[in-house]
């Protein structure tokens, strides 16, 4: 091979990348436009339910696309940042909001670091294993706990001013702060994945033993990933718990950890976009169903959208329009 | 570097004492004394179930040994850990090509040469900050023969060429000793002649041990032979001793034989 096609090859490369880089932009550029009018146009609590599930499923995502750790007790680390935020917002009224959630997301990213250093170690279904236990100890604590409300969950959490300055009762003022915290929680993931630390953290998934033998420690990259999605779920929490003024055993039950692969198997586990519209799909889905006459079958006609969803498009939403794109248009 | 490669009395860079490996009762390997000397190509050989691929686990810390010790350059080294013992330079390979298979071969190669970079923990940072590393992983590409292709996902080349993606892989971490694990596994016969020329030029100023089957690579390649079987050393020695000790040859009786055979003929 002639030396100038080997010295030209990366810059073609290059530019080919550069152009899938603006159409990228483009593209974040008008989901962020169709973000700030949405409340104009749909209810903002509505939008504001799907923005903090999408969030936790980019969460969960980083941990199970990226990592390839499926964790199966997710939902502690929203409860926990839910219940933590409530907490405090409800006993100390002096306490602005984004301080509150600043203090639960601290408190689930330290429980990440417990559940991480107890099951990181453990393989496949193992793993999977070990996080529901520790989940399940969490939804005890939950219950037990003098703090919690008990079955009741805590009530009447205020939504407070934003800064001391913004009130955030309306629920428009309320959707913007959510979508901010969104944008920057989906930003941390998406830069997460195109680091350095990314970089390692996809050579660990593709093949574990030789990132080994390369000198990784494979172990304490697994474990950051695992604080950074836990640290995130719980923010997710934090925020759902503002907006809803409300922290219930709902979030700590193991239902929510299914619910979170659920959301991000059917948009798409391994794609930016694809939690993002699971969630989308399964909170609407839940919304609809739940005031129309079929509002019973909610749990079934989801779980039948899943079955259909895995044995036809393994890939999810995203990524079969992903794999229909490179075909077409490339 | 190659005058005191090749003098008897040049230092061990990897040695063994009394290394044992029981899994429950049975002993895969037994008390195996094993010195490589700086700047030899070692090869492990031995029939079926011999316990080579054991003590090649046991030696890169795959495996935790039941007994014995591991030293580097006279040092122990027992108690390390798979990782520590690359970052030491001993890096491995693996039976089956060890590649990155979702990833460009040039990342595949960036990869390794980012260990030495200190920020592969660094979330926050643009993978754009690894770029300067690109002219440095296409150059050990270029080495392998591979630079056509650096943007090739690994999962589209052919096994022959990801085979040579390891090596280069395994060049970036700059290695004192390699290891590979039957590097001509599962080989077309052309695919075996570069690999073969490949390990020849990569071990200049380096000590390989290598576990391989294909006695003719053995012969071509090796200086010194370590035949195991039953999990113990039954010979040792350059090729031509090796091969005509008759306790070899009973112990690998039937067509490993006639191959033992046929590779002393054809060399």
């Amino acid at each position: 091979m002639p030396a100038s096609t080997v010295l030209k090859a990366p810059t073609a490369v290059a530019q080919r990348q550069r152009r899938a880089n603006l159409r990228r932009n483009a593209f974040y550029i008008a989901l962020v436009g169709v973000g700030l009018v949405a409340p104009f146009i749909a209810y903002p609590v509505f939008l504001m339910k799907i923005l903090c599930f999408a969030l936790f499923a980019c969460a969960f995502n980083l941990l199970l696309g990226y990592a390839g750790l499926l964790s199966f007790g997710h939902a502690a680390f929203l409860a926990t940042g839910g219940y933590a935020t409530g907490y405090l917002l409800a006993s100390y009224p002096g306490l602005t909001p984004e301080l509150g959630i600043l203090a639960g997301t601290l408190m689930a990213t330290l429980l990440g670091v417990l559940f991480g250093v107890l099951s990181i170690r453990r393989q496949g279904i193992y793993f999977a294993m070990v996080t529901l236990a520790l989940a399940q100890l969490m939804f005890f604590v939950f219950i037990q706990a003098p703090f919690t409300g008990g079955e009741d969950g805590l009530h009447g959490v205020p939504r407070g001013e934003l800064f001391g300055v913004i009130s955030l009762r309306s629920n428009l003022a309320m959707y913007y702060f959510v979508f901010a915290i969104f944008l920057l929680g989906y930003a941390l993931i998406q830069r997460t994945v195109h680091s350095p630390f990314g970089q390692v953290l996809k050579a660990i998934r593709e093949n574990e033993p030789r990132a080994i033998s390369l000198g990784y420690n494979v172990d304490a990259y697994k474990l950051v990933a695992f604080v950074i999605s836990a640290g995130l779920a719980g923010l997710a929490g934090s925020t759902k718990t503002v907006v809803f003024q409300l922290a219930s055993l709902t979030d700590a039950h193991w239902h929510m950890s299914g619910e979170v692969i659920l959301m991000t198997l059917l948009g798409g586990v391994g794609t930016l976009l694809g939690p993002l519209m699971g969630a989308g799909l399964v909170v609407s889905l839940q919304h609809l169903l739940a005031q129309s006459p079929l509002g019973n079958w909610v749990s079934v006609i989801l779980g039948a959208i899943f079955v259909v969803c895995v044995l036809s498009f393994r890939s999810g939403i995203i990524g079969e329009l992903g794999a229909i794109y490179r075909k077409n248009f490339k | 570097m190659s005058a005191t490669a090749t003098s008897p009395a040049s230092a061990a860079v990897l040695e063994t004492r009394g290394l044992t490996k029981s899994f429950r009762g049975f002993t895969a390997v037994d008390d195996v004394d094993l010195s490589v000397q700086e700047g030899h190509i070692h090869a492990l050989i031995g029939p079926n179930g011999a316990g080579k691929t054991t003590v090649f686990n046991l030696l890169t810390k795959f495996l935790p040994p039941t007994r014995g010790e591991i030293l580097y350059r006279g040092k122990p080294i027992t108690s390390l850990k798979a990782n520590q013992i690359a970052r030491l330079g001993l890096v491995r390979s693996f039976q089956i090509s060890a590649v990155f298979a979702h990833m460009t071969a040039l990342e595949n190669v960036r990869v390794a040469l980012q260990l030495r970079l200190g920020t592969s923990f660094h979330f926050w940072k643009s993978e754009k900050t690894l770029d300067h590393l690109n002219e440095r992983a296409m150059a050990l590409l270029d080495e392998v023969g591979l630079s056509e292709y650096a943007d090739t996902l690994t999962v589209e080349m052919p096994y022959g060429r990801k085979r040579a993606l390891e090596v280069a892989t395994t060049l970036a971490l700059d290695p004192v000793m390699l290891l590979l694990d039957e590097p001509t596994q599962g080989m077309g016969a052309e695919d075996v002649d570069r690999i073969v020329a490949l390990i020849k030029r990569v071990s200049k100023g380096r000590t390989v041990l290598m576990v391989e089957h294909n006695l003719s690579v053995v012969s071509r390649l090796c200086d010194r032979i370590t035949v195991l079987a039953r999990g113990a050393v039954l010979a040792e020695g350059d090729y031509a001793s090796v091969s005509n000790d008759p306790r070899v040859r009973e112990a690998y009786m039937g067509s490993a034989e006639n191959d033992a055979e046929k590779a002393r003929a054809s060399a």
